[in-house]
């Protein structure tokens, strides 16, 4: 199979106004004849679904949550990038275009990235018409502050709530077009297979979790906005319910899943506590514009630390490592989160982790709360500031931008972390890879569309802190309402689907034995148990840093269990009721599947690249070493259950020099 | 720690549930879902059926846990999703009452599940502001005073979780309805359609079957994001205003 992106001609900076303008388009009439399935109603689904619905497609929306304002971009903690240069600081598209592609680590596609810095621009204006309401300065214009990986400040932010406030200001728009029967929406309704007709996506078939029926539902075409596959691990920042099977259930129909390796561990997260441990919560990335990352220098304080002899803050400054600012003096604190997370690992595989499992580092604001007092103490006219004012004022500075942060860090470990400082440790966050899309976000299956974190489009091997909520909505609003006309345009002489097609039945049946065949496993072990298992396997070879001969290992272990899962699980409760363990259960068989091709992916990838790092391949001071040669590529596979079938579409470079990345 | 549960269990919408008895083993660094997890484990184990609750983020922002834990909704700390409560906040020995949210808007789905669409149907009345996509001009044109944008933010972080309706006794959505009001009213660009936002939000919040304010603020004190009864005063003011001068019927 030869893959075509479908790259429009023209200089990189015209290619998506060029393209626009001449694109195919659709009437009024034919649109309102048109039916669209979407499915997910996160950033890229909710604002797909509005918009598309705005321009007078009937749109299907489906979600399995009891509301579609509960979707995980709601989670999204710092930020979002936008090339306005509000701040004067030398921002631009091209930078915003050329930090994506470092970041990425040289790994995406240079017209892709680009049209997602330009339609920056729009997001932030379209978010603010809505009533997003973003942090601002005393003279009432929009404040900006820096992520990781960049020298601009160009992060939007509505504190440490930005993917709550982008997200509710979509599903209000989204709701909107429901109010006008526009959109007709199906909560608590999960996709769990795809329909293909004569070649071309025309329906899913989708169970009502209350009642627990199969439904079939047809359109001209599918658009999946299911996000990231990051609970493989088990342990994760995502959340309980997010899971790969909507779009792994187009891989096993013909759709490519691209570079499936690309795996984004983040750097500050809350270590585990415990076996019982259900998910990991982030500390958002913004944390780094004012926290310092530090471990002791000595081995005796890490022992007095985790025997608790002594607190953090008896530890002179003499004596500590603040690593990053010492690797990376241009970045600092906020090198990219692949770095930071490696770096993270090294010194705590050299047994300098400062808690009792020997799996964290400090993130300490001390010095930032005294730097913030005393500005402020100035604002205020108090001259020569006492030692408690400036601790006042500067913790109540660090309160208004990072509050909501400082608060969940306390509720869950029980620490304050204004007199103590936080510890963290590097947990599974996003997933870079997944299925493969051309510049019209279209897999390489007709009619079927991905959008959001579901697609591998824009980050490489790497994403940039505050560019997940970037794309998710670049690609709802900007993109896909666009781009899905190239298809539908030459589908207006087709007359609505019928669900009745033996092909709806034939998906139907298989979605019923599939379900049925977990329901009567004569197991005895919970699907929780299983899910817990792949996630030890996946994290310990296919993790932050990987082998060859560990990922040789890691598959062959992921293929018993897959065999152990179908054998020895046990579902309870029946079909045609709400059960969440039957969910979970098929879920997580599809979750098996996904785990053995990202192996797979990571053990033909020999080089490191961004969040994939392979210990055969680094340099002499442990950073990344990447081959350009052979392997700048998208490895999009064609999944088996024997070999996957490896294509490659490779990656050219015309407008940005390829060189080494350094944040030194 | 050696905790016994009183869970409420109920088949489906249509059955009658009655509570049930189980211990269960937790220790105090766990979540309150993590000790839920644990029993359902067991259950499992035993073949028994496991209790059906909503949970998704854990980490307080999706709304989607719900429960009122011994008579609290989301348990006994302030400011606190279910999600984020933590077992060191209980003693060995303690016996805890865990039920539905409980309203006549919010019908049960089963065991601790509730349906809250009722509260997608009130934003879909009116709790947006209508503009298309594509057609705005650059953010920066209009100034927001920042202490307009820190309120508009305030009221806007409420989670859709329904802990407002289950607190109070007349089982009124004022808060949640409030909160969506308040933050669009607050924002220049909300105002242009703010009197028909109102008017349609709360007749839509009385036609879902929600009861009537009557001022007990339980729904403030439950509140795991601490909105404020003050949006419920200007909701009401905004209200008035609206039905004095709309042609729209005040309903």
């Amino acid at each position: 199979m030869k893959l075509d992106a479908h790259i429009p001609p023209g200089p990189l900076a015209e290619k998506w106004k060029q393209y626009r303008g001449t694109m195919k388009l659709v009437a009024p009439n034919n649109k309102r004849n048109l039916e669209i399935i979407v499915v997910g109603t996160g950033l890229a689904g909710a604002a797909g679904a509005a918009s598309l619905a705005e321009l007078g497609y009937k749109v299907k929306v489906f979600t399995f949550h009891d509301s579609p304002r509960r979707a995980h971009s709601i989670a999204a903690q710092g930020g979002i990038n936008a090339a306005k240069n509000y701040q004067n600081d030398g921002d631009s598209i091209y930078r915003l275009f050329y930090d994506t592609i470092k970041g990425g680590d040289y790994r995406s596609r240079e017209a892709n990235v680009y049209r997602l810095a330009e339609v920056s621009l729009n997001i932030i204006d379209q978010a603010v018409a809505q009533g997003v309401p973003f942090a601002r300065e005393y003279g009432g214009l929009l404040a900006n502050r820096s992520f990781g990986g960049v020298q601009v400040q160009r992060t939007f932010y509505a504190k440490g709530q930005t993917g709550q406030q982008l997200l509710l200001g979509a599903y209000q728009a989204l709701s909107r077009q429901i109010s006008t029967g526009q959109v007709e929406l199906f909560h608590r309704h999960e996709m769990l297979d795809l329909v293909i007709v004569d070649g071309k996506a025309r329906g899913i078939i989708a169970r009502n979790l209350i009642t627990g029926e199969l439904e079939r539902h047809a359109a001209h075409a599918v658009v999946l906005a299911t996000g990231g596959y990051g609970n493989i691990y088990y342990l994760s920042t995502n959340a309980m319910n997010s899971n790969v099977t909507a779009a792994w259930r187009a891989t096993r129909r013909g759709a490519l899943m691209a570079n499936p390796c690309f795996v984004q561990i983040h750097p500050t997260c809350i270590p585990v506590s415990g076996d019982y441990q259900s998910k990991l919560t982030l500390m958002s990335e913004s944390l780094r514009n004012d926290g310092r990352v530090w471990v002791p220098k000595k081995m005796e304080d890490v022992m007095a630390l985790r025997e608790e002899r002594i607190k953090p803050r008896d530890i002179p400054e003499e004596d500590r490592d603040y690593y990053l600012e010492r690797r990376y003096p241009a970045f600092g604190n906020l090198v990219p989160r692949d770095v930071a997370s490696r770096a993270a690992k090294a010194v705590c595989d050299e047994g300098r982790g400062v808690n009792a499992s020997g799996k964290a580092v400090f993130l300490d604001f001390a010095s930032a709360i005294v730097r913030y007092g005393k500005a402020e103490a100035h604002v205020q006219g108090i001259h020569n500031p006492d030692d408690a004012t400036i601790q006042k004022l500067g913790k109540a500075v660090i309160k208004a931008k990072y509050g909501n942060l400082f608060e969940m860090y306390e509720k869950i470990t029980g620490d304050n972390p204004y007199e103590t400082p936080m510890m963290i440790y590097p947990a599974v966050h996003y997933t870079m890879g997944g299925l493969w899309v051309d510049y019209n976000l279209q897999t390489t299956i007709p009619g079927l569309f991905a959008a959001g974190e579901c697609n591998f489009s824009d980050h490489g091997a790497n994403r940039l802190g505050a560019s997940a909520l970037m794309q998710g909505l670049a690609d709802g609003y900007f993109v896909l309402p666009y781009t899905i006309g190239q298809f539908l345009s030459d589908e207006i002489r087709t007359p609505k689907i019928d669900p009745n097609l033996p092909e709806f039945k034939q998906v139907e049946d298989e979605v019923r034995a599939r379900l049925e065949k977990l329901l009567n496993n004569q197991g005895s072990e919970s699907v929780e148990s299983f899910h817990r298992r792949l996630g030890k396997i996946m994290w310990d070879y296919a993790g932050m840093s990987r082998n060859a001969e560990g990922l040789d290992k890691a598959r062959k272990m992921v293929r018993e269990l897959r065999e152990e899962y179908h054998r020895e699980v046990y579902v309870p409760g029946s079909m045609n009721e709400f059960n969440p363990e039957l969910e979970k259960a098929q879920r997580v068989a599809d979750f098996m599947e996904m785990a053995e091709l990202l192996i797979i992916d990571a053990r033909h990838r020999n080089e490191s690249c961004g969040g994939h790092f392979r210990e055969e391949y680094q340099t002499a001071d442990g950073e990344a070493l990447r081959d350009d040669e052979h392997y700048a590529y998208v490895a999009a596979w064609n999944w088996n259950d024997g070999e996957p079938e490896l294509t490659k579409e490779p990656l050219t470079f015309e407008n940005i020099e390829v060189k080494t990345r350094s944040y030194k | 720690m050696k905790l016994t549960l009183k869970i409420w269990r109920q088949k489906n919408a249509n059955s009658k549930g009655q509570f049930e008895t189980y211990q269960v083993e937790a220790n105090s660094h766990m979540s309150f879902l993590e000790m839920l997890d644990v029993l359902n484990e067991n259950l499992i184990s035993q073949k028994k059926e496991p209790v059906a609750f909503d949970h998704d983020c854990r980490e307080g922002i999706c709304g989607a846990c719900s429960m009122v834990i011994n008579g609290h909704p989301h348990g006994p700390m302030k400011g606190t999703t279910t999600c984020q409560l933590h077992m060191r906040h209980f003693k060995d020995g303690d016996t805890i009452v865990i039920e539905p949210f409980r309203a006549k808007a919010f019908p049960v789905v089963k065991d601790l599940v509730v349906d809250r669409s009722a509260f997608d149907r009130v934003i879909q009345a009116g709790g947006f502001i209508s503009v298309n996509t594509g057609g705005p001009q650059d953010a920066n044109n209009i100034p927001v005073p920042k202490e307009d944008a820190e309120e508009a933010f305030n009221a806007a972080t409420c989670i859709g979780c329904g802990a407002c309706v289950a607190a109070c006794p007349n089982a009124s959505a004022m808060l949640f309805t409030s909160a969506k009001v308040a933050h669009l009213a607050k924002l220049p660009q909300g105002r242009v359609e703010a009197s028909r936002r109102v008017l349609r939000m709360v007749h839509q919040m009385d036609e879902e079957g929600f009861g009537r304010c009557s001022n007990i603020t339980a729904c403030e004190a439950e509140c795991p994001k601490e909105i404020s009864i003050t949006n419920i005063a200007l909701m009401n003011r905004e209200f008035f205003r609206a039905a004095f001068k709309s042609e729209e019927s005040p309903m």
